[in-house]
């Protein structure tokens, strides 16, 4: 069981900032993972009073607020439509309602969690976090750094037109992924992004003439499987209690290549 | 019939879904101690030293026990009649602890707090043992899991703790080898189940206190109320007189609460201390350390003629009961002598098993209780041999399925006095569209439709062992007591034995109270499990009703002066069909609390000979996603013979919550071990039970046949319910790939794996 | 430290531990519908509302509920009998122990859709497990009570 000494609800992100140099110390976003752990910590700050709990859409980008939920994730128009759904669909399998009312976008990122949908999903899009004191840096260069005792204040979606695809496949519908795959691809170039391998998601980009094939839709069924199995080849997998390596591996080809078709059908549409 | 046979809710319906406290933890006293236990991360090995000094002086800790303190008198937590076929192998605390998991130390304090600092601060030097994990292996290794002297096997079940078994045995009709010598083909196939964990929602847990005579009180989730009051007794060493047990409302048993999984703990605290306690199990070690499913291997021969006559069946069973052999050499026995009788007209079938004892979490009773693997693996054989004989295995089970009036070789020789198999088949037939779907059709778009079918049986109680009885009383207003021992889980036996009596009793529903199970009020009842509730305690029920009316009646003809002879009794009012003068059921009620020397009560106990299976039939749609091995069930039909349905309702829910926790064991809830025998599945995060998303659509009906020895016909309906779901799971999947599965969960990994290898 | 919130209707004031969660607050003050069923947020048997929204009472700190609105089935009596009604007229209360959270969940999904299409409910009550009815039940009564209150109430 977690064991809290003291609790401070953050007045300021400077003092939070201040309160979480200290090892004995952690910041708290929904606490659904850290509440498992049987960890002591002298002191919880919680974010939830400075009003990082908000998705703000303009022209160039989304900024979500660290402490913005799953479930606000999942029901923001303008993310669904922007991403074609895909973020909707990297939300809604995860637990239920309740957990995802609770679960908050900064936790999840923080986390780096290898079975992270939203990570996935984020992954593939042209995504930054801002840190309080580190700034603005991009959301992969920000996933290969080590923890450090800074503070993820917002992430933000930059509007540069792709599609978007998520999937995944799980043992039980609302379970972790066994394997998750995004997909984001336009004129100039795609990213494939495969998590819960079940390491952290990898992100392998897309050759310029692949990118261009599914974005003017002369990508056929053949091609796109070619391309799944070229860029499954590139993503290393592994073993757990949900599947083995030699399953995801296979999966990834799967569902690279379901995603593709799925690009093209709605690009058809 | 007025009563019996309507969707009548269940009488505490409302205090349920409105979220009443009535459950152990809402109504336990409010300075309990916090009792939890240390528990061994060796799989097996022996404390060498123990030091609990530090433990002890945190603050709030009442007391630390370890195997120095208890009674070193074996006993079995198995919640069975005396005496128990379950061997005594367990101590309170062992000094050998023989699984992870297996309790070190009790620590009980004043709140979590404390009692979590105090079990941090135990220390103990292990002398740690090679384990046995593997099942296979335990049989007459020399590495033994019960070495000790005073190991002892109260039944002729086989047991010999020096070989590692906790049960073997045999049995068997005709000559099986030359029957099998002259079949034209042969299926022989080995399936292995898991240890299958119930995940009731509440978790096992238990409160006690002294009362004001001394008296242990133990206020459990438990089933068994009887058989708990005589284990602790046993564990403690102490009359059976000094205990009192009494279950509040339950969330949920399915048999986890048949075994005395956590009563002992806070019973030994209070019994020693005088102070109330309670213990709550984790979910963690509801998974990791508690009484599921017996993990079993089957290995099944059928032989049938080209025609499709199946003419031998053999079974062999290696079941793993884990480090304790709580309901270990009873539930093997169902995965023969439930599975082999549903083939009617056997010439000849052998049954052989084994139970051995592993360095695993121990096993218990779990619906269906050994009949679900027996079945899995016949079931699965037998539709391997339609598709051998190129038959389509519903018209291959028609022609050799059990029928009304048959003897069953296999089932202890009884004769089939109801059953409505062949109904329920053809029922289930033409409910999913078998000929249409069977065997499978492909979507084109890498997804195949495909269909499974499996036949399935159980028992209504135990027979000759199983007590029910009942206590139904008038009250001066005319309103009747019935008190029962019988243990109401969810199940709505409270409501379901209160319609019976309002049957009998020609009153409604509102006019039965109904009082929980409670040992030192209850008249006798061996406790809800084994499907017998309805069978047995119903019908001890119909018997108590019919005897209270006789005493109505006298009472009357006293008031009325007059003879019983011509009286008659509506329900309401004692009519005198002579003088045409009448007493109310109030007036008599009334009047039997003054001047009266007869009892306006009755007590009577049933036992039944026969154990009159229930029969179903299980068919499933399924689409089969052939590049991820993603299965999605479409459609599940049941139809079910359970003889006369009491409360359709009930009887409907019964059957789509085994059928859901069927679906499960099929495809989702795995068992992992690591290879230092730590169980991996050890919460709700790595051990999958479905969720509304995952179990499809269920359509469920009945088949009604009459079983003249049950009350009002009725047969048994909790266990069987969870026996289809497996092997017609199995056989869809193999309709959609060609490929036999016959480990259990099937994962979609295995599926697209097998397929790729194909 | 000291916390104010308001549980069904009563503003409360306590003192109370950092680390004490929402669900054993709201048990201590004698919520006890409010019931645990894992540690690892699996299950919705301890679903509570927070400033209206279903959240799991066991993976919130009760600090983090000062100042907020908190309701548990204690609160909603009426709505959870109305529907809860529905419930027991399928025999799929069961049990009974998973029956609360599944209430208060339902009654979110039904303030947010009120009607539902069966995957919405499916959906939105995922995170609500059951072991005893197969989910099945649990349907049916919805769609009665979703017929009764298009019915306005009255049937």
């Amino acid at each position: 069981m977690l064991k809290v000494k003291q609790y401070v609800k953050a007045e300021s992100l400077e003092q939070a900032y201040e309160l979480n140099q200290k090892r004995a110390n952690r910041i708290i976003g929904g606490m659904l993972w850290m509440k498992m752990s049987n960890t002591r910590v002298h002191t919880v700050i919680d974010l939830s009073g400075l009003g990082l709990d908000k998705i703000e859409e303009n022209e160039e980008e989304f900024s979500i607020g660290c402490m913005a939920t799953l479930r606000q994730l999942e029901l923001h128009e303008g993310l669904d439509a922007f991403s074609q759904g895909a973020i909707r669909e990297s939300t809604r399998h995860i637990v239920g309602v309740q957990f995802r009312n609770l679960a908050t976008v900064g936790g999840s990122i923080f986390g780096r969690f290898g079975f992270s949908d939203i990570l996935t999903c984020f992954l593939a899009m042209d995504t930054y976090v801002e840190l309080y004191k580190g700034g603005v840096i991009s959301l992969k260069e920000f996933v290969n750094r080590k923890k450090d005792n800074d503070i993820l204040v917002r992430l933000i979606v930059k509007k540069t037109p792709a599609s978007h695809v998520y999937l995944t496949h799980r043992n039980t519908k609302t379970d972790f992924p066994v394997l998750a795959v995004a997909l984001s691809v336009n004129e100039t170039g795609g990213k494939v992004v495969v998590g819960a391998r079940p390491a952290r998601a990898l992100c392998v980009p897309m050759k310029e003439e692949w990118s261009q094939s599914i974005s003017n839709g002369s990508c056929t069924q053949e091609e796109a499987e070619a391309i799944a199995a070229e860029l499954a080849k590139q993503i290393p997998t592994g073993s757990n209690t949900r599947a083995g390596a030699a399953y995801r591996s296979h999966l990834a080809k799967v569902l690279i290549k379901r995603g593709i078709l799925k690009l093209l059908e709605e690009r058809g549409q | 019939m007025k009563v019996v046979g309507k969707p009548i809710r269940k009488k505490d319906a409302m205090a349920l879904v409105t979220g009443k406290p009535v459950y152990m933890d809402d109504v336990a006293p409010k300075d309990c101690l916090i009792v939890k236990v240390l528990r061994s991360p060796h799989a097996n090995a022996l404390v060498k030293t123990i030091r609990i000094d530090r433990a002890k002086k945190v603050e709030g800790i009442e007391a630390v026990y370890t195997w120095e303190d208890v009674p070193n008198q074996r006993f079995t937590m198995a919640g069975q009649t005396y005496p128990e076929p379950s061997p005594y192998d367990r101590l309170i605390l062992d000094r050998h602890v023989r699984y992870v998991g297996d309790p070190v130390a009790i620590v009980a304090g004043e709140n979590d707090a404390c009692v979590d600092k105090a079990l941090k601060l135990i220390k103990v030097e292990y002398e740690v043992l090679p384990a046995i994990l593997d099942f296979h292996k335990s049989k007459d290794n020399a590495l033994l899991v019960h070495p000790e002297e005073n190991w002892e096997a109260k039944c002729p079940v086989g047991a010999d703790n020096q070989r590692n078994l906790c049960a073997c045995g045999y049995d068997s009709m005709g000559d099986i080898d030359a029957v099998f010598e002259d079949c034209d083909v042969v299926v022989e196939e080995t399936y292995h189940t898991l240890a299958n964990q119930q995940a009731m929602m509440e978790t096992f847990r238990t409160t006690c206190y002294m009362d004001a005579y001394g008296r242990l009180n133990v206020l459990s989730s438990t089933q068994i109320v009887f058989h708990l009051r005589r284990i602790l007794s046993e564990a403690l060493g102490t009359s059976k007189s000094k205990i009192r047990v009494v279950k509040p409302r339950i969330g949920g048993g399915f048999g986890a609460k048949q075994s005395a999984v956590a009563e002992i703990y806070p019973a030994f605290v209070t019994w020693k201390t005088g102070k109330p306690s309670k213990m709550i199990f984790t979910r963690e070690e509801s998974q990791i350390a508690s009484s599921p499913r017996h993990e079993m291997e089957v290995s099944v021969r059928v032989g049938a003629n080209q025609d499709g006559k199946i003419r031998a069946i053999d079974v062999y069973t290696l079941s793993n009961t884990g480090a304790y052999g709580e309901h270990g050499p009873t539930t093997v026995g169902l995965s023969g002598h439930k599975s082999i009788p549903l083939y009617g007209s056997l010439e000849s079938f052998r049954f052989a098993y084994d139970v051995v004892y592993t360095n695993t979490m121990s096993a218990g009773a779990y619906r269906g209780y050994g009949a679900t693997q027996g079945i899995f693996a016949v079931e699965s054989a037998v539709s391997q041999l339609a598709a051998k004989l190129g038959m389509d295995p519903v018209e291959l089970r028609m022609k050799n399925m059990v029928r009304e009036g048959q003897v069953m070789p296999a089932y202890y020789g009884e004769t089939t006095r109801s059953c409505a198999l062949d109904r329920c088949m053809m029922r289930a037939k033409e409910m999913i569209g078998w000929d249409e779907k069977y065997p499978c059709r492909d979507m084109g778009n890498g997804k195949v439709r495909s269909v499974g079918v499996s036949m399935a049986m159980q028992g209504s109680g135990i027979s000759g062992v199983d007590v029910g009885s009942a206590t139904i009383k008038l009250n001066e207003d005319g309103i009747y007591t019935l008190l029962i021992g019988a243990a109401d889980m969810g199940t709505g036996c409270d409501t379901i034995l209160s319609q019976m009596a309002a049957e009998c009793l020609d009153c409604t529903i509102d006019d039965i109270i109904v009082g929980g199970a409670d040992t030192d009020t209850s008249p006798y009842d061996s406790g809800s499990y084994a499907s017998s509730t309805t069978y047995v305690t119903g019908r001890a029920v119909e018997i108590a009703c019919e005897k209270l009316k006789e005493k109505i009646c006298q009472r009357a003809s006293q008031m009325m002066d007059c003879s019983v002879e011509g009286l008659e009794f509506d329900g309401h009012v004692v009519k005198d069909l002579e003088s045409k003068k009448s007493v109310t059921l109030q007036e008599i009620g009334t009047s039997s609390m003054c001047g009266n020397e007869c009892a306006l009560q009755v007590t009577e106990t049933h036992s039944s000979p026969v154990s009159p299976p229930p029969f179903m039939v299980g068919m499933v749609e399924i689409e089969l996603d052939k590049e991820t091995g993603h299965v999605e069930i479409l459609d599940y039909v049941a139809v079910v013979d359970c003889g006369t349905v009491i409360n359709p309702n009930l009887a409907r829910v019964q059957v789509e919550g085994g059928l859901v926790q069927g679906i499960g064991m099929a495809l989702y809830e795995n068992i992992q071990y690591t290879q230092k025998g730590q169980m991996m599945n050890q919460s709700f995060m790595q051990y999958k039970v479905p969720t509304r998303l995952d179990m499809g659509k269920l359509r469920v009906e009945f088949e009604p046949s009459y079983e003249p020895t049950g009350p009002f016909g009725a047969k048994s309906i909790g266990e069987i319910v969870i026996n289809t779901p497996s092997p017609a799971i199995a056989h869809a999947i193999y309709n959609a790939t060609g490929l036999w599965f016959r480990e259990l969960p099937i994962t979609s990994e295995k599926i697209a794996m097998g397929l790729l290898e194909k | 430290m000291q916390i104010n919130m308001i549980l069904n209707g009563k503003k409360i004031t306590d003192e109370i531990n950092p680390d004490l969660l929402l669900i054993d607050f709201v048990r201590n003050h004698g919520c006890y519908s409010v019931k645990r069923g894992c540690e690892t947020s699996n299950c919705g048997l301890c679903t509570v509302f927070m400033d209206g929204k279903p959240v799991l009472s066991c993976s919130v700190l009760a600090a983090r509920a000062d100042g907020h609105v908190v309701d548990t089935l204690e609160g909603l009596q009426e709505e959870a009998a109305e529907f809860g009604a529905f419930i027991a007229d399928q025999g799929a209360d069961q049990c009974g122990f998973c029956n609360p959270g599944m209430v208060m969940n339902a009654i979110a999904l039904f303030r947010e859709h009120p009607c539902p299409s069966d995957e919405e409910i499916k959906e939105y009550l995922a995170g609500n497990l059951c072991r005893c009815s197969g989910y099945e039940g649990q349907l049916r009564a919805i769609h009665a009570f979703m017929e009764y209150k298009k019915q306005g109430g009255t049937v």
